[in-house]
C-alpha cells in the first residue's frame, strides 16, 4: 500500500521533471535558432494571418464578455457605497490588468495553441517532419519559430483591440445594468486608469503568447502514435500551457507591481 | 467570411442544445449503470485535482496580491482583504475559472477520446451492436461532470483561498487571523456559484461530446475536434457566467433598486 503509494508519487514526479526538462531543452534550442533567424516569408505570413487575423472573433467575443463580467461583478459593490463615479476606474484597472489577459490568454491558448499542437502533431505522426529533416530544412526554424514569432506579436496586438472590445463591452453593462451614463465611466476611467495599467496587461500577453508558442510547438512535435496520439498531444499541450500562463501571471504581476 | 462565421456558430449551438436535450431524455428514460458513471467521475474529477489546485491557487495569491497593492495605496490598509476577496471568488472567479479549466483538462480528454473512437470507427461498431454513441458514451461522461464540477469547485475555491491567506501573509503581514473572515459572503453567492458549477460541469461534456463526434477522417480530424472543443466549451463558460451573473444581479437589483 505505502509502497505503491510511493512508486506512484515517484512515477509522477518523473514525468513531470521530464516534461519541464523537455521543455527548457526545446526553449534551449529555440533560442539558439532565433540568434540567426531565417524566416521563410510565405510560411511567416501565412500563420501570422491564421494565428492574428483568424483569432480576432474569439479575442473580440471573449473581451466584450469578460468587460462586461467585471462591470457585473462589482455592480453590488458600486450600487451599495453609490461609487458610480468610480465604475469605470475598477473596470480598467481589473480588466486591462488582470481579468482581460488571463481570459484572452485563455481563449487564444484553446483557439491557437491548440489548433498548432494539432496540426504540427498530424505533421509529426504522417512523417511530414522528417521528410524535412530528409530535405535538410531544419524544424525549429521553418516550423517552430515562425509560430513563436507570430503568437507573441500577435498576442500583444489582440490584447490591444481585445482592451477596446472589453471597454466596449464595460460601458454598455454599465449603462444598461448600473445606469452609469457613459461619460461619467468614460471620464473616471480617463482620469485614474494609467498608461502603466495597459502596459502591464500588454505586456503580460506577449509572455503568455510566447508560453503558449513554446508549449504548443513542444507537444506537437513530441507526439507518437496516431490519431488517438494527436488528440493526448492537443490535451496534454492545453493543460501546460494554462499552468504556464497562471505562473507566469504570478511572476509578472509580482516583477511589475 | 462572417456570414459563413455566423452559420457556423448558430449551427453550432444548435447540435450542441440537441446533444444536451437528447442527452438528458435519455438519463431520464433509462439511468446508467453507475459503475460507468464513477469510472467518469474518477477521470474528471480526481484525475484534475492536481491541476485545478495549482492553477486556482496561483490565482489566488494573484488576486490578493493585486488587491492588496490597490488597498495598500489607497487605504493604507489590508485587514479587510481575505473578507473583501471571499466574495467575488465565490461566486465569480472561482466557477469560472474552474470551468475554463474543466473544459481546458477534461474537454479536450473527452473530445480526443470519442473523436479518436468515431475515425477508428469504434462508434459505427457500437451502433451496429444497438448501442448509441448517447447512451453508451454521453450520458456518463455529462452525469460524471454534473457530479465532480462542483466538487472541484470548492476544491479549488479553498485552493484559492490558502494560496491568498499566504500571499496576504507574505507581502502585505496580515495575520492569518484576520484574513480569516467569512462575514462579506452571503447565502446568495454561495449559491450563485453553485448554480454556475452545476450547468457548466452539464454543458462542458455534453459541448466536447459533441465535438467529439463531429469528427470526421484521422488524426487531423481528431486534432479539429479537439480543439474546436476547446474553444466552443470555454466560451460557453464566459457566456453562461455572463447570463447566470446577469440574472443573479437582476433578482438582487431588480426593480430599478
Amino acid at each position: 500500500m505505502m509502497a505503491a503509494l510511493l512508486a506512484r508519487l515517484g512515477a509522477a514526479a518523473l514525468d513531470l521533471s521530464e516534461t519541464v526538462g523537455a521543455l527548457a531543452l526545446f526553449t534551449v534550442r529555440v533560442a539558439r535558432a532565433a540568434l540567426r533567424p531565417r524566416l521563410d516569408r510565405f510560411e511567416t505570413w501565412r500563420i501570422l494571418h491564421r494565428v492574428g487575423v483568424e483569432s480576432l472573433p474569439i479575442v473580440a467575443t471573449t473581451a466584450l464578455f469578460a468587460g462586461a463580467i467585471a462591470v457585473i461583478q462589482t455592480g453590488a459593490n458600486v450600487i451599495k457605497f453609490r461609487a458610480y463615479d468610480v465604475v469605470g476606474w475598477a473596470f480598467g484597472f481589473s480588466v486591462f490588468r488582470e481579468i482581460g489577459p488571463l481570459l484572452v490568454g485563455l481563449m487564444f491558448s484553446g483557439r491557437v495553441g491548440a489548433n498548432n499542437t494539432a496540426e504540427l502533431g498530424t505533421m509529426q505522426v504522417t512523417e511530414q517532419v522528417d521528410a524535412l529533416r530528409a530535405l535538410a530544412i531544419d524544424p525549429i526554424g521553418y516550423l517552430v519559430l515562425p509560430r513563436i514569432f507570430a503568437m507573441v506579436s500577435m498576442m500583444t496586438l489582440l490584447a490591444i483591440i481585445g482592451n477596446a472590445f472589453a471597454l466596449v463591452g464595460g460601458i454598455s453593462t454599465s449603462w444598461a445594468m448600473l445606469g452609469v451614463d457613459p461619460w461619467v465611466f468614460w471620464n473616471s476611467f480617463i482620469e485614474y486608469v494609467t498608461i502603466a495599467d495597459f502596459m502591464n496587461g500588454v505586456a503580460k500577453s506577449g509572455a503568455f503568447g510566447a508560453a503558449i508558442g513554446l508549449v504548443s510547438c513542444h507537444f506537437g512535435l513530441a507526439v507518437r502514435g496516431g490519431a488517438i496520439g494527436v488528440g493526448r498531444a492537443v490535451n496534454a499541450s492545453v493543460v501546460a500551457a494554462a499552468i504556464g500562463i497562471f505562473v507566469l501571471d504570478y511572476f509578472i504581476t509580482w516583477i511589475l507591481k | 467570411m462572417s456570414v459563413g462565421l455566423i452559420r457556423f456558430a448558430v449551427d453550432e449551438v444548435r447540435g450542441i442544445v440537441e446533444l444536451g436535450v437528447r442527452t438528458a431524455h435519455a438519463t431520464v428514460r433509462r439511468r446508467p449503470p453507475p459503475g460507468v458513471v464513477l469510472r467518469q467521475a474518477f477521470e474528471i474529477g480526481n484525475r484534475s485535482v492536481f491541476f485545478i489546485l495549482v492553477t486556482l491557487g496561483f490565482l489566488g495569491a494573484i488576486l490578493n496580491f493585486q488587491t492588496g497593492f490597490q488597498a495598500k495605496r489607497i487605504f493604507g490598509d489590508t485587514s479587510l482583504m481575505g473578507a473583501a476577496t471571499l466574495p467575488i471568488l465565490v461566486r465569480q472567479l472561482g466557477p469560472t475559472l474552474v470551468g475554463l479549466m474543466v473544459a481546458i483538462r477534461v474537454g479536450t480528454g473527452i473530445a480526443a477520446e470519442i473523436g479518436s473512437m468515431v475515425v477508428t470507427e469504434q462508434v459505427d461498431a457500437l451502433r451496429m451492436s444497438n448501442a448509441g454513441p448517447i447512451d453508451y458514451l454521453v450520458k456518463p461522461r455529462v452525469l460524471a461532470g454534473t457530479l465532480m464540477v462542483p466538487v472541484l469547485w470548492v476544491l479549488g475555491t479553498a485552493s484559492a483561498w490558502v494560496a491568498g491567506m499566504w500571499i496576504t501573509h507574505a507581502a502585505f503581514q496580515t495575520n492569518p487571523e484576520t484574513y480569516i473572515n467569512f462575514d462579506l459572503v452571503r447565502a446568495a453567492d454561495v449559491f450563485e456559484g453553485f448554480v454556475k458549477v452545476v450547468v457548466f460541469g452539464y454543458v462542458i461534456p455534453v459541448i466536447a461530446a459533441h465535438s467529439g463526434l463531429k469528427a470526421r477522417g484521422g488524426s487531423e480530424g481528431v486534432g479539429r475536434a479537439t480543439t474546436q472543443s476547446v474553444v466552443n466549451a470555454s466560451l460557453a463558460v464566459i457566456m453562461l457566467d455572463l447570463v447566470i451573473g446577469g440574472v443573479a444581479f437582476a433578482l438582487r437589483f431588480g426593480g430599478g433598486g
